[in-house]
């Protein structure tokens, strides 16, 4: 069985997240899908399943073409999706998770709890998992409900199956199991994987063929045994991969501390975090999803309230006191997703790059227009974007724009510390180096940076030293030029 | 950028079409009297939606208006009773302040979807209405009538009513506060996406508080304006206006999703649907049909603003 997607493309306002993208994936083989943050790889597999429509473009199985226009529609031709999250129904049990929206039931609507138990049993048992069918799925961990869509994705007769990052939140020895099963999946029942992960060393060792995309843009597809992680790495970043980070400014000696966090605790999710970031100084945070780089982040701007611990910025404690306290001593954060919380997507960019900085320009409780437009100006001109684009609402923008104008939200107010999550996520290539320029910019005219990233070359290639976060402590500090390995290493992922 | 052109133009269009369809159908409909009672009909609902455009746009639904105003008006009447026409004024319009803060402090602090925390509200107020009059019409001082109407007399200025003024004041007033200040913009903010208006700096609870306390200051006006009118007050006054309210701001264009929206959004939607029941009148047309158009119109409304947001609601970065 072949399933083809010919030219799909995909927009989101003035975000094109997909270009015309050709793929063929074939039954009985394991498919890679790689690139960077925002390339479109789960765009795509979600299009494949009905999650999303694509603007335009085809998905023929077996030269025929198929109307994919719900997931409903994909399901009905064998095509499956499993996110990393896993969409359940957390109040139903296992079983019926596992068996939801299946067929009609008994006598056309009647439920069959004896015959789903025995086909469950029977599904346990072809893939190994060890899972409770009268569990409430809600209570599961997000690893038992990624093995329930698995679960669902066979009950149904999947012919093609999607894995997004399956392997992301899961210890080794886990990861290796479920690759096995993919494996198993794909030469045993002729099932077409679809595998899309981070991670290339396990792309390259349990899949037939490669394919890489960048900037929504089908760049190479090869059989993985002619392809090296370097080869991969190349493709996914477009240039050879050094050339892409500017060298930061030297710290210059006795610059002074304008952030210190002393055993910063929160629940699991952060426990005893202790740095210091000195003017002029761009600290990474480095680590695997969920080992608390956000989280701290969130804690010492004051989005969330910690448990214990203390937050010093520019000498004064702004412990528990809200955003507004870190924001009067001069800091600033650009949080993971811009589109949740960086911006307000309905407003205009100006009035985004204005929001930190109101009460700036009040007098008599009214905006000082003049004054804004001379300050928005200013930022947006720091930040190359197109002063045209300004009154435009800024889900229009681009997604390198949208990024740039949450940093330029903080530009505004001058800063002296900058929290950065996720710089780049779900940018283009050109807006990136740009981003990456703004951030060293910013550290050589001494702001101090603290800079968390999933992508650990970025960390590395920006930051003066990078410490290493696991399980909500910091496991490990390494300086400018280690190896990404021994920091992966250290993060736990090896 | 198609769409925004219908919703940032179809309304003002919508209405002139009225007008001239009203005008053309009915010799009636463009003499001064019929005109200063359109308007003047306008007023309660007006003021009403001026307040709860802010709200919308906010992020927040106010349902307690209508009980709100009823309270007002009922408090407005008791205080005239024991110390004069100008204290009962002011009392109403402070007793739709303190209850409209109130109301907000509720929400803000329970974190209970406003929705459902103002409904529960405005069955708190009713009642309290209830209990103030016992259940009883109350009236002013037989000598202090005169007095208590003068507010829904006509003026001089040909023959517009004086609450037709005062609409048009509070109007003004939320129109500069929601465009031009600081606060306004906060307003925009939180009701676009309250957790980056946050994560700026801006505190959402109090921002939250101000757009009721607003809103009750226009519901408490409204009741001073009806129990004027009347000269009289009673706890069932101005029953589900709220709702009239939210209809007239959505039809005028003010997103149902928060964020976008204008003053001068609501006051088309109040002229629309006042203009509709006046034309039913002048045309001699049965009044049931008109409940189907309102709805209809609501429908639409939503439906547009819905079409446009689609567009919004995928980011990538999701």
């Amino acid at each position: 069985m072949d399933v083809a997607l010919e030219g799909i493309r995909k927009g989101y306002g003035g975000i094109t997240v997909l270009h015309d993208v050709s793929l063929t994936l074939r039954g009985g083989r394991v498919h890679g899908l790689v690139g960077e943050n925002g390339a479109g790889k789960s765009t795509l597999a979600r299009v494949l399943c009905g999650a999303v429509r694509a603007d335009s473009g085809r998905v023929a199985m077996d030269g025929e073409p198929v109307g994919i226009r719900s997931p409903r529609d994909a399901l009905r031709h064998g095509l499956a999706l499993v996110t990393q999250e896993g969409a359940i129904v957390p109040g139903l049990s296992v079983a019926d998770n596992v068996f939801l929206g299946a067929g009609p039931g008994r006598l056309g609507g009647l439920r069959d709890p004896a015959g789903d138990r025995r086909r469950l049993a029977a599904l346990l048992d072809r893939t190994g998992f060890a899972l409770d069918p009268s569990a409430r799925a809600g209570d599961l961990p997000l690893v038992h409900r990624q093995q329930i869509e698995i679960l669902r994705a066979l009950a149904r007769g999947a012919r093609l199956i999607a894995l997004d990052e399956p392997t992301a939140l899961l210890p080794g020895p886990a990861a290796a199991r479920l690759l096995r099963l993919a494996r198993d999946l794909a030469e045993r029942d002729g099932i077409a994987i679809v595998l899309i992960s981070h991670r290339l060393g396990e792309v390259l060792a349990s899949c037939d063929t490669v394919t890489v995309l960048r900037d929504g843009r089908h760049v190479t597809t090869a059989p993985a045994a002619d392809l090296t992680a370097a080869d991969l790495m190349r493709a996914m970043v477009g240039r050879p991969v050094e050339m892409l980070y500017p060298e930061p400014a030297p710290v210059p000696d006795g610059a002074p501390v304008v952030l210190a966090v002393r055993g910063l605790s929160r629940g699991t999710a952060v426990r005893g975090v202790s740095l210091d970031v000195r003017a002029g100084e761009i600290v990474g945070l480095a680590g695997l999803v969920g080992s608390g780089r956000t989280e701290t982040l969130r804690l010492v701007f004051g989005a969330d309230r910690p448990h214990g611990g203390e937050v010093t910025i520019m000498g004064r404690r702004v412990t528990g006191k809200g955003p507004s306290a870190a924001m009067a001593l001069g800091a600033g954060l650009v949080p993971e997703s811009r589109a949740d919380q960086g911006l307000v997507l309905v407003r205009s960019a100006a009035e985004n790059l204005a929001l930190a900085s109101l009460p700036d320009r009040r007098r008599l409780g009214f905006v000082r227009r003049r004054a804004e437009r001379l300050a928005v100006g200013d930022a947006a001109e720091t930040l190359g974007v197109r002063g045209a684009g300004l009154g435009r609402p800024a889900w229009t923008l681009s997604g390198g724009n949208q990024q740039r104008s949450v940093f330029g939200k903080w530009l505004v107010r001058s800063p002296r510390v900058l929290l950065v999550d996720e710089p780049t996520r779900g940018v283009d290539v050109a807006a990136k180096v740009q981003i990456h320029r703004l951030i060293a910019g910013l550290a050589a005219r001494g702001v101090g940076v603290l800079m968390a990233s999933s992508e650990v070359e970025e960390v590395l290639g920006l930051a003066h030293r990078v410490l290493v976060m696991r399980d909500g402590r910091v496991a490990g500090e390494f300086p400018r030029g280690a190896s990404a390995e021994d920091v992966l290493a250290s993060a736990g992922l090896r | 950028m198609r769409y925004a052109a219908v919703r940032d133009h179809g309304i003002v269009v919508a209405l002139a079409g009225l007008v001239v369809a009203l005008s053309l159908s009915t010799g009636t409909f463009l003499t001064k009297g019929n005109l200063v009672n359109v308007l003047d009909q306008a007023v309660v609902v007006g003021l009403l939606a001026c307040g709860m455009t802010l709200c919308i746009v906010c992020g927040v639904f106010d349902l307690s208006v209508s009980a709100v105003l009823a309270v007002s008006a009922v408090v407005a009447v008791l205080v005239t009773r024991s110390a004069g026409v100008p204290a009962g004024y002011a009392a109403g319009v402070a007793t739709g302040v303190l209850m409209g803060t109130v109301t907000g402090l509720v929400v803000a602090l329970s974190r209970v979807h406003s929705f459902i925390a103002t409904l529960a509200l405005s069955i708190v107020y009713r009642g309290l209405a209830v209990v103030i009059t016992g259940g009883a019409i109350v009236y002013p001082h037989a000598g202090q009538l005169d007095a208590f109407q003068a507010l829904s007399l006509p003026t001089v200025l040909g023959g517009i009513t004086v609450p037709t003024l005062v609409l048009a004041g509070a109007a003004a007033a939320c129109w500069v506060l929601l465009a031009a200040t600081t606060l306004g913009r906060a307003v925009h903010a939180v009701g676009g996406n309250a957790e980056a208006a946050r994560l700026s700096g801006i505190r959402v609870a109090p921002v939250r508080v101000a757009v009721f306390a607003v809103s009750g200051a226009c519901a408490g006006t409204a009741g001073l304006v009806m129990t004027t009118r009347a000269g009289s007050a009673q706890a069932g006054l101005g029953s589900l206006l709220e709702l009239t309210a939210i209809a007239a701001v959505v039809i005028g264009g003010t997103s149902i999703l928060g964020g976008e929206g204008a003053v001068w959004r609501c006051l088309a939607g109040v002229l629309i649907l006042t203009l509709i029941s006046n034309g039913f009148n002048l045309l001699g047309w049965d009044p049931t049909y008109k409940q189907v158009i309102e709805g209809l119109l609501i429908l639409a409304a939503v439906t547009l603003d819905r079409l446009l947001r689609r567009t919004a609601s995928g980011s990538p970065a999701r």
